[in-house]
């Protein structure tokens, strides 16, 4: 299906795997945390910062268009993503224990299980959107292929109830929030989940495969009040199932979904 | 039950005051509706802008109503037949779209156009509480602005008086929560909502902004009204 980037910044990485960390500079180096610079003969130490970089998405910002307009993505990105990037970066600056964690860890850690931190809103917010970026694609849409979409009918009977089901979350989610298709380690099985503000369903330690954002800032310069539209013109014309595929492939790494169904001769 | 009775008693009250902004239906179910705006869209200007004005009253607080009134009819089935689990199911609908309606209609009444005394400080008893319990006007400006630029999601930042201790309050509430969620003697005189789709269109992320200039356009008449009833 053409290519398409493993971005490992879009799946929780386990604690075995911390190597691979969120931490990408502006231009998409790996920078991780900046080295601490020695003493210098003054013994002046310099001031060692952690910091998260605003990660581009992976097509320009007119690439979504119609259904995603250059202008939208110029202020939820341009802005508000930046603005959490930036308000992050502020308080770990403050922060001594929290700065050395990677962005998985520190979404669990200042979840602090329900009573959130201040850190939580921005770092969260900051990992949803970049979730979210890639989770869409220029002529987006149609359906998911083999595994994936076995995967889908096995735990949703139909891919169009999956669909129905999604639409249906997305519209009665009351106030700000977030849709996901999250593959449940526990029930080892995917489901449809919605949540409110920033959480995301990390907290719970399972992985999500895709998200849709639907605070108004997302779609109200394109589509004024109307969600259903926009929630349509995700799945339709947005969504990468491609990129879920990958982030699928990851998950069942460490969700055993059983045998794979092998056609007999 | 309690909730019959009073709709049975709205029945009454809107066979005689139809602009109550409700009617009866065939089973004497009250159902509401869309209250006029006592001003123009565009007549807040150039605090709110028109375009937000009539997208907000039409679109957004007629989905509530519209959602509220169905949410009701479900309900009324459900009660009728002792269907428990569905009544209780419905609450969550009818706290939304109900508080989205009690909410936008104080709010409707909160905004005044400049030529109508839109932004002129209260005078009479509420300045004074005002007064003597923040500072000044400008302080509680700045006390509400501050909680509903903090406020993370959606909800709404309010001025209420606590009707048994007699005093002023600023709180915020959640989505569509009506304040007394948060007090059940808290009565609103101020409400500001500070819900995206309040200001988005015009002052896209800076909800700061709008938070500084809705004062220009505050009705403090109607808060004294309100206020001068419960502490008289």
């Amino acid at each position: 299906m053409g290519s398409f980037c493993f971005h490992t910044s879009a799946v929780p990485s386990s604690h075995l795997l911390s190597g691979t960390d969120c931490t990408y500079g502006l231009g998409g180096l790996k920078l991780g945390n900046l080295r601490k610079i020695p003493f210098s003969r003054t013994h002046k130490a310099s001031k060692v910062l952690a910091f998260y970089g605003l990660k581009k998405p992976p097509y320009k910002l007119d690439a979504l268009e119609p259904y995603m307009s250059k202008r939208t993505l110029e202020m939820h990105w341009g802005e508000l993503h930046r603005g959490y990037v930036e308000g992050l970066n502020k308080q770990l600056e403050q922060n001594d224990i929290l700065y050395g964690y990677t962005m998985d860890e520190l979404i669990k850690a200042t979840y602090n299980n329900g009573n959130p931190l201040p850190e939580f809103n921005n770092a969260a917010q900051v990992w949803n959107h970049n979730f979210f970026w890639e989770s869409m694609e220029p002529r987006g849409g149609d359906m998911p292929k083999l595994g994936l979409l076995d995967q889908i009918e096995k735990d949703f009977g139909s891919f169009t109830n999956f669909k129905e089901k999604f639409v249906d979350a997305a519209l009665t989610l009351f106030g700000s929030g977030w849709v996901w298709l999250v593959l449940k380690r526990q029930e080892r099985r995917l489901e449809v989940v919605k949540t409110s503000n920033a959480i995301n369903p990390l907290v719970w330690n399972d992985i999500p495969i895709i998200n849709l954002d639907v605070w108004e800032h997302a779609y109200y310069l394109d589509y004024k009040n109307d969600r259903a539209a926009y929630v349509k013109n995700f799945l339709d014309h947005l969504v990468s199932w491609d990129v879920a595929t990958a982030r699928m492939i990851r998950a069942e790494a460490f969700v055993n979904l059983g045998e794979p169904k092998i056609p007999v001769a | 039950m309690a909730l019959r009775t009073l709709l049975s008693c709205r029945t009454l009250a809107a066979a005689v005051k139809p602009e109550l902004g409700f009617s009866v239906g065939l089973r004497s179910l009250v159902t509401f509706s869309l209250p006029d705006l006592p001003y123009d869209y565009g007549a807040l200007e150039p605090a709110i802008s028109g375009e937000i004005m009539q997208l907000h009253h039409q679109k957004h607080h007629q989905a509530y109503i519209t959602n509220y009134n169905k949410a009701l009819e479900q309900l009324e089935l459900a009660m009728s037949k002792g269907d428990a689990p569905s009544v209780v199911k419905l609450q969550s609908a009818i706290k939304f779209n109900g508080g989205g309606h009690v909410n936008h209609s104080i709010f409707w009444k909160n905004l005044a156009p400049v030529r109508e005394g839109g932004g002129e400080p209260p005078k009479g008893s509420l300045g004074w509480a005002i007064d003597t319990h923040f500072g000044s006007l400008e302080a509680l400006a700045q006390k509400m602005s501050t909680e509903g630029a903090a406020l993370q999601g959606s909800g709404w930042v309010w001025l209420g008086v606590d009707k048994e201790l007699k005093k002023l309050v600023v709180e915020t509430t959640v989505n569509q929560d009506p304040l007394v969620t948060k007090g059940p003697s808290l009565v609103p005189l101020v409400g500001i909502d500070v819900w995206e789709h309040a200001y988005y269109l015009q002052y896209k992320n800076v909800r700061p902004d709008y938070l500084k200039n809705i004062w220009k356009v505050i009705n403090w008449k109607y808060a004294s009204e309100v206020f001068e009833k419960e502490c008289p």
